[in-house]
């Protein structure tokens, strides 16, 4: 199949967009935006959005259905389980298994609600969204004076959640992190030829050899700049394996899988699902169940990364995912959407706020930036499809 | 000879690709019913959209005269204020609203920001009137049924002061009696001067309202049949024009096939309306079906057709109370879910593909495999390649026309959708397939192959159960016919002692139901 150029340009429009963006902050900030702190920051900063749009997706899928409550959630199980470990003194690792439960528990009533009663999402989460930071000041303000929970003396689940593996100092060059990132490149070029090969075998359609080496070039140059950068400020940052695993378990499912298909046709058509034998409540349910799970992860790398739980914990997460996903070329209509994209999306938010920190803008500004982006992205890549019809 | 109302010389209207409309000429003279016919995709709503400036002067070539005028159309607004008013095929209008208040919308009635509501139903009533509707115009318009919500498009037209008419398929969702009577209500209208466009797949009904016919194929005008020449225009005819060659016959001849042992049975079915518990809408059937057997169910809209197919699959519509499912001689209760009748074999091939039949923003490919996607699947990981391979498969076989199976079913044409809603029950591999409505809304070539697909289907040693409101088309492919009124069963015969006489009567001798 050959395409032409322009579909080539019109497929990636984000990806080009991330691409002078970043080529932007880079000379606004006279190359700090290409520093490996820069780099480590992005990862490091944004790893609660990878994850947290990662189960957003899932719901968005279903046809445009939000989670509102993971925010507070993040606030409420991130107390939670600071109380556990710092106050009731249970040990960490049982911690994180009852935060997780917690979040099955929730999960598990959210689906019901959504799925076999009928209540609309936004109104279900709602309900979350408000009570849930609520309960979660009030334990911590009836627990510490303060009104947050420090754990920095929780060596365990600070190594396990966050801080870097195999740590050397900042401009050399880390040999793990680099032959992780190598290794990783070689995964991914191998991976598109035995894809194109099994392709060609069995007599199918595949792309031209040229298009999978230029595909490949490019993807292995993206993983080893990464991984070069993150090398030199001092190895690979923990939360970068569970944003890794996460985003592999849904592009995975979403791309892979049976039940994966089953959320885009729910979103696409639900009665022509149902009548094609999918259980479409079962979809619903798991929806709002995963997003749950999904939200107990980002709590236990978000609390490492703060090192404590406090009453603004996750403050308008929900909406950094929902943007995240949006940006990414997730339908609002649900039906359609990628984890590709949404990492994109995800990426280009973290770059617009890191570079704009560089610059010293004023915080506030910062927002107004942040919502004309939004929009701006949204309405780009509608006008672009539009003219491809 | 009548003043040419209006003159479409030399349209030509291409979109990316495709030239929609090639040179097309049409001419309407003042006081006729014109009617556009052709195959899906062959250019009549295109031809519409640039008549109404849905696609603004500037986008096509050639011109539009419209009462000795060129005309150069930027918005509806604009052939509106000239009174060409255009009516489309799906019903435009809010549930929740008023009749008056749908009539009037976009149009209010009143000064300034301020609606004088007083004026607006008095007006609507006036213009209900005129198409025959005694209902008050403050009734909501969900609770009339879709014939009069037709009436009340009509009506809405009217009072833009309408002096052309264009109905897009005005009875594609209408039955029989509701048909006849909107037909005569066009007939009436000329009698007071009003031009009319029709657009219409039913070629009886074209024959019995029109003038002229014009025929478009591919983009082109091919001819203009004039209906009170010298011989009265055949159907026939008229297809010869639309397909451009001449179709001996409509229907493939059946192959005598051997009819097996009874496959699926129900026995005293009846269901209840799933939101009027009250209220059956299947009552008391009992019907069967054999192994390569084509069993045609004849009603007309609202028999309880759908109801009936939608019950034995999986209980998907409605509430089961009293009945038996049998299927190879054993009773099965079936849970209340489709994948439970998906698993015995059974397949619903809905009458409305758009609606819930087809996911039309996912590919021809995902489309296809749907409703086996398991048995493309080694624990739950999709095998893509071998869905890729699956979906040619039924393209070839159905003669999909597309040029790659990852195409997005909403780009198809109807009669393409409704073959990829058929592969998609194809492939998981039913002994019993209900099609509802088969054929609804497909051009002549397209029905052609729908028909040879079903009697394969029979030949191959399946059950089908065939639901239909179109006679001859019933007459013709079924081996037995099952006659449907008011919620029963009011009849039963062999396709060879049928005919559209006894199964009229059938209906009528059981009356009109209640």
């Amino acid at each position: 199949m050959k395409k032409s150029v322009s579909s080539v340009l019109k497929e990636n429009t984000m990806i080009i967009v991330l691409l002078v963006v970043f080529l932007f902050f880079t000379w606004r900030t006279g190359g700090t935006m290409f520093s490996p702190t820069s780099f480590n920051s992005l990862i490091t900063q944004n790893a609660y959005v990878y994850i947290l749009a990662s189960g957003m997706l899932m719901c968005m899928l279903t046809g445009g259905n939000i989670d509102l409550s993971c925010g507070s959630v993040v606030c409420l199980v991130g107390a939670i389980g600071a109380f556990f470990m710092k106050i009731a003194g249970l040990n960490a690792g049982v911690s994180v298994i009852l935060m997780l439960l917690i979040g099955i528990v929730y999960g598990i009533v959210l689906g019901y609600l959504i799925a076999y009663m009928n209540i609309p999402p936004w109104i279900a989460t709602l309900a979350g969204y408000l009570a849930f930071r609520g309960l979660g000041t009030a334990i911590l303000s009836a627990n510490s004076t303060t009104g947050s929970i420090n754990i920095g003396s929780e060596q365990g689940f600070l190594k396990v959640f966050s801080g870097k593996m195999f740590t050397t100092k900042n401009n050399v060059l880390n040999v793990p992190c680099i032959t992780v990132g190598i290794i990783a490149a070689i995964l991914v070029v191998l991976l598109n030829i035995i894809s194109r090969a099994t392709k060609l075998k069995k007599g199918y359609e595949a792309d031209s050899a040229q298009s999978v080496l230029i595909k490949s070039v490019i993807e292995a140059a993206v993983i080893l700049l990464v991984g070069y950068k993150l090398a030199m400020a001092g190895g690979i940052p923990t939360v970068l394996i569970w944003v890794a695993a996460v985003l592999l378990i849904y592009h995975f499912i979403t791309d892979k899988t049976t039940i994966g298909r089953h959320f885009y046709v729910v979103g696409g058509n639900r009665e022509a699902a149902r009548l094609s034998g999918v259980n479409t409540r079962r979809i619903m349910f798991l929806a709002y169940l995963n997003m749950a799970v999904i939200t107990v992860v980002t709590t236990w790398v978000v609390l490492a990364r703060s090192q404590a739980a406090n009453a603004t914990a996750g403050t308008n997460y929900e909406m950094d995912a929902i943007s995240a996903c949006v940006v990414g070329g997730v339908s609002a209509y649900g039906g359609s959407g990628r984890i590709f994209g949404m990492v994109v999306g995800a990426t280009l938010i973290g770059v617009i706020n890191l570079g704009m920190s560089l610059m010293n803008i004023d915080a506030n500004f910062q927002k107004v930036v942040k919502g004309v982006v939004l929009l701006g992205a949204v309405a780009f890549d509608i006008i672009s499809k539009r003219r491809g019809k | 000879m009548a003043k040419i109302l209006l003159e479409m010389k030399n349209i030509t209207k291409t979109f990316p690709g495709v030239k929609a409309l090639d040179n097309v000429n049409l001419q309407v003279e003042e006081g006729e019913i014109h009617a556009l016919v052709g195959e899906n995709g062959a250019g009549k709503s295109t031809l519409m959209n640039v008549l109404s400036g849905i696609y603004p002067y500037g986008t096509y070539e050639g011109d539009i005269v419209y009462n000795g005028e060129v005309c150069k159309f930027n918005t509806i607004k604009d052939s509106e204020s000239r009174g060409i008013v255009i009516i489309h095929q799906e019903l435009a209008l809010v549930p929740e609203m008023s009749i008056g208040e749908n009539m009037y919308l976009g149009n209010e009635r009143g000064r300034k920001a301020a609606i004088d509501w007083d004026t607006t139903y008095a007006e609507a009533d006036k213009y209900l009137k005129m198409v025959g509707l005694t209902e008050s115009s403050k009734v909501l318009v969900k609770e009339i049924g879709t014939g009069k919500q037709q009436l009340v498009e009509i009506a809405k037209a009217l009072a833009k002061n309408a002096k052309l008419l264009i109905l897009d398929e005005p009875t594609s969702s209408l039955n029989e009696e509701d048909s006849r009577a909107l037909l005569d209500l066009m007939l009436g209208f000329k009698k007071q001067g009003m031009t009319m466009i029709i657009i219409s797949h039913k070629l009886n009904e074209v024959a019995y309202v029109s003038d002229k016919i014009t025929v478009v194929r591919d983009g082109s005008t091919i001819e203009t049949l004039d209906c009170h020449g010298s011989e009265p225009i055949s159907e026939d005819r008229i297809i010869k024009g639309m397909v451009g060659r001449e179709i001996t016959n409509r229907f493939p001849k059946r192959e005598n096939v051997a009819v097996g042992e009874i496959n699926m049975e129900v026995d005293h079915w009846t269901v209840h309306h799933p939101l009027y518990p009250e209220r059956k809408v299947v009552d008391d059937v009992s019907m069967y079906v054999r192994k390569g057997e084509v069993v045609g169910i004849y009603g007309l809209m609202g028999a309880g057709r759908t109801e009936l197919a939608m019950s034995i699959f999986g209980q998907s519509y409605g509430t089961l109370t009293a009945g038996t499912l049998k299927i190879d001689g054993k009773e099965v209760r079936l849970r209340k879910t489709p994948t439970d009748a998906i698993k015995h074999k059974i397949a619903y091939v809905t009458e409305d593909r758009k609606g819930n039949g087809l996911v039309l923003s996912q590919s021809i490919k995902v489309n296809t495999s749907l409703a086996n996607l398991d048995s493309i699947a080694s624990r739950t990981v999709i095998d893509k390649d071998r869905e890729y391979q699956v979906a040619e498969e039924y393209r070839d076989k159905l003669n999909i026309k597309t040029p790659t199976v990852e195409q997005l079913v909403g780009n198809l044409s109807g009669g393409n959708q409704q073959k990829v809603l058929l592969a998609k029950w194809m492939f998981a591999e039913p002994d019993i397939l209900i099609l509802d409505e088969p054929t609804r809304g497909i051009d002549v070539g397209a029905k052609y192959e729908i028909y040879c697909i079903i009697n394969d289907l029979a030949a191959a040693g399946k059950s089908v159960i065939m639901i239909s409101s179109e006679l001859p088309e019933v007459l013709a492919m079924s081996d037995r016919i099952y006659i449907m009124n008011a919620s029963k069963i009011v009849g039963e015969m062999k396709a060879s002692e049928a005919t559209q006489e006894n199964i009229m009567a059938a209906i009528l001798k059981s009356g009109r139901g209640d």
